[in-house]
């Protein structure tokens, strides 16, 4: 027990997996923000925004994570002097900013896949009676179309955010002190606790995912639309 | 007219003009003023299929007009064409001198004068039945809550729902929603009403209830376009049928008339079908 307590005074971990927490939501949001524009272009009748659309959800889902986050960290801020924030900010805070940029960037594509699947769901004579009693498209979307849609879209959306907590831990790669980055401290510092540190990350992980796993289950049966 | 075995791939523009000039028109009918829905010489085709054929049709205000016609004749979309649900290839369809605009608020203005009522009722799902009606007002007609909610409960009153009015749609009856669906249409105080065969989802029992909102609609004069297999409503309240066949308007009459003596062969063979069992 003697190594153990030692390593775990050694490893804020309870201080990695609120890093691991906050870039979870604060991506989240952000792919919740953009991924619901994307699917509002992909959805509109105009030609070119459905084709931007199509061309952000083709281009970053086809498109490692690892690579989106480098080309932040090491593209937009080290190359092209892009700041997100003081010169003077510690480079954790940092790199916190730039994982949940390049983490909401790629998961927005999932979430308006997730929307327009949503989208899908709502029939046809939904919108065609928004537009019959004369709602422009934006209203027909905001009043009848997409609240709708978000139900239909809990579920994936769910798996969306699941896969995200989980894909957070690139964010190592930049050192960022979140989970996975912790772990390589761990594992390199005490290698005969190896499988006992791979169990605790992944408890971790687990008491994240797994409540929310169940709470979007749930929720997708309490608020569908009864057709 | 004669020739009561006419060759039916031909159209007949000028026959239909001419039976529609010889119908008797109703007192309630105001053919004094341009025509509240007009079109001219519209055709539309879904591919290869030419659905609506050269389609001249004018609905003068308070007029009662039934298409019918067998499946696939094209009278659905020609009902979802006045309101610009569907588009057209060519030809000219304007509503109260006003001519369909293409796109945008202009056609959400227009449209907001055009009831409208669906084969599958297509209430709002996720809102209450008081909610389905008041939503139009609210958002287009810019009235307030309390207003909207008032007039909301009026016409739900009047369909015979008003009961039901916190309820949410699936929790409702078929002929139950199609009232709603018609207090919801009335609540933009349309100038004319659309109905694309609103009975035809319905289980049988529940047709009459719904036939029975609209013939009270016809005779307080609302200007309504039904597209519809109910002979009896055909015969019990409107102005004038018209009858389409493959793209076609074959033959235009007052009920009587065409359904006791129908012109043209593809009439006759439909209404002997129908009629016969």
């Amino acid at each position: 027990m003697g190594k153990f307590g030692q390593m775990m005074a050694q490893f804020d971990l309870l201080h990695a997996f609120w890093v691991t927490i906050q870039l979870s939501v604060l991506g989240a949001l952000g792919a919740l923000v953009i991924g619901t524009v994307v699917a509002i272009m992909r959805v509109s009748p105009v030609r070119s925004l459905q084709l931007f659309g199509a061309g952000y959800v083709n281009i970053i889902r086809n498109t490692p994570l690892t690579l989106l986050l480098f080309f932040c960290w090491f593209g937009l801020r080290i190359s092209s002097g892009i700041q997100l924030g003081l010169p003077s900010d510690p480079t954790q805070v940092l790199s916190l900013r730039w994982a949940i940029i390049a983490v909401a960037v790629y998961h927005a594509s999932f979430v308006a896949e997730a929307i327009r699947s949503g989208v899908n769901t709502v029939p046809q004579g939904q919108a065609e009676a928004a537009r019959a009693i004369g709602l422009g498209f934006f209203d027909s979307l905001r009043h009848v179309v997409l609240p709708q849609a978000f139900r239909g879209a809990v579920a994936p959306l769910g798996n969306v955010l699941i896969a995200l907590i989980k894909n957070t831990t690139v964010a190592a790669t930049i050192g960022l002190y979140e989970a996975a980055y912790t772990m390589k401290g761990m594992i390199e510092f005490y290698p005969q606790l190896l499988y006992v540190t791979f169990a605790l990350i992944a408890l971790g992980f687990i008491i994240l995912t797994l409540p929310t796993g169940i709470f979007f289950t749930s929720m997708s049966r309490k608020v569908a639309v009864q057709r | 007219m004669t020739d009561s075995v006419s060759d039916p791939s031909v159209a007949e523009p000028g026959r239909t003009d001419a039976e529609a000039d010889a119908t008797p028109i109703p007192s309630h009918v105001d053919t004094s003023a341009a025509p509240l829905v007009d079109i001219v010489g519209v055709n539309k085709h879904f591919g290869d299929l030419h659905v609506l054929q050269d389609i001249n049709l004018s609905v003068s205000k308070g007029e009662v007009v039934v298409v019918l016609g067998p499946s696939g004749s094209g009278k659905s979309t020609l009902c979802r064409t006045i309101n610009r649900l569907e588009t057209i290839d060519n030809g000219r369809i304007s509503i109260d001198g006003v001519p369909l605009p293409e796109e945008g608020r202009a056609l959400a203005r227009l449209r907001a004068d055009v009831g409208m009522v669906f084969q599958s009722f297509n209430l709002f799902a996720h809102k209450t039945i008081v909610e389905n009606v008041t939503l139009g007002p609210i958002k287009v007609r810019g009235k307030s809550n309390a207003e909207a909610r008032q007039h909301a409960m009026d016409l739900l009153e009047r369909v015979g729902v008003a009961n039901q009015a916190d309820k949410y749609p699936a929790q409702l009856s078929g002929g139950q929603q199609q009232r709603v669906a018609i207090a919801r249409a009335l609540a933009m105080d349309p100038k004319v009403m659309l109905f694309d065969e609103p009975t035809s989802a319905l289980d049988p029992e529940m047709v009459q209830e719904v036939l029975d909102v609209m013939v009270g609609l016809a005779k307080q004069g609302m200007t309504m376009i039904v597209v519809t297999h109910e002979m009896g409503f055909a015969r019990k309240a409107a102005d004038r049928v018209v009858f389409m066949s493959d793209g076609q308007i074959v033959e235009e009459d007052e009920p009587d008339a065409f359904f006791t003596n129908p012109q043209s062969t593809r009439a006759q063979d439909f209404l002997g079908k129908i009629l016969s069992h």
